[in-house]
């Protein structure tokens, strides 16, 4: 069983790498983009039975740092 | 005054924090990642700068949920105090021990400069031997550095008294300037600056002694 956890930093939170990727792309010629902000998925390969309420627990409590990031979790 | 130093896997700072709390009178003891208990009579816990883990995940992310963590939280709730530099201050507020946490710097760079600190209060026994006001010349060597909290947070610092230092001319975006913060009880000390690294006149500087003194002065006298 797999679960697929995306990590982004929250809204207000700076992000200078994804303000630095901005930059590049348009310094490369493409035009119109707006913003960027980067983020981490991290795949996970789960025993059977694992549940998304386990899969949240890890992000609460090691895969994400919610003072400055919010987590999505995929399963399946 | 006993001082245990924390040694995680890619801590580069142990041994020059274990000098400088031994140059300022204190024996100090290394404590490894994997052990699960401070040694007896300890009073102060010192988390050293480095790459813990490689800074995977995050900094300190890793480091905070090693075993000797769980006793290092449980000596700051008793009131015991805890000094984390650079990736050790990256550590303690990935711990919760202190509010907060420190992104990547707002260059996108790696900064190895010595830099002025201005102390903003002298009432800890970290800061005890400066004057609030003074000016100190203190190196930074660092890639996350840049001190994020809610406004909430950075206002309630403010108000309490718990910034310690700022850069007089911030090098990494932090936000309110800020270096280093305390506890609300005023005995757990994050910063990324180091101190350790200015605490021998050979070493170019000497700004960092008088925190290292304070320390020892304050936590070897006598209880009143």
């Amino acid at each position: 069983m797999k679960a697929r956890v995306h990590v982004m930093l929250k809204n207000g939170v700076l992000d200078p790498q994804g303000e630095a990727v901005r930059h590049a792309l348009g310094a490369m010629g493409f035009e119109g983009v707006n913003g960027v902000r980067q983020g981490k998925v991290i795949e996970l390969d789960l025993a059977e039975g694992a549940t998304e309420a386990d899969v949240t627990a890890m992000c609460e409590k090691l895969l994400a740092n919610t003072v400055i990031e919010s987590y999505t979790v995929e399963m399946g | 005054m006993h001082a245990a130093v924390v040694v995680f896997p890619g801590s580069n700072c142990d041994r020059d924090l274990a000098v400088a709390f031994e140059a300022a009178g204190a024996k100090v003891s290394k404590v490894w990642h994997k052990d699960t208990e401070i040694p007896q009579g300890v009073d102060i816990i010192g988390i050293p700068g480095g790459f813990s883990f490689g800074d995977y995940l995050r900094c300190g992310a890793i480091a905070a949920k090693s075993p000797i963590c769980g006793s290092v939280a449980a000596h700051a709730q008793r009131g015991g105090y805890v000094l984390g530099i650079c990736n050790g201050f990256q550590v303690l507020t990935e711990t919760g021990l202190l509010p907060g946490v420190l992104l990547r710097n707002a260059g996108l760079k790696y900064i190895c400069k010595t830099v002025g600190l201005k102390v903003e209060t002298s009432a800890s026994a970290y800061t005890e031997g400066y004057n609030a006001g003074d000016t100190v010349n203190i190196p930074i060597a660092h890639h996350d550095g840049n001190y994020f909290a809610d406004d909430e947070t950075i206002a309630r610092l403010q108000g309490e008294d718990r910034v310690a230092f700022t850069y007089t001319e911030t090098p990494n975006g932090a936000k309110a300037d800020i270096a280093g913060i305390l506890s609300d009880n005023r005995r757990v000390l994050g910063l990324m600056p180091h101190p350790e690294r200015a605490a021998d006149a050979d070493h170019g500087g000497t700004d960092g002694q008088a925190l290292f003194r304070a320390l020892t002065g304050a936590l070897s006298a006598p209880v009143t």
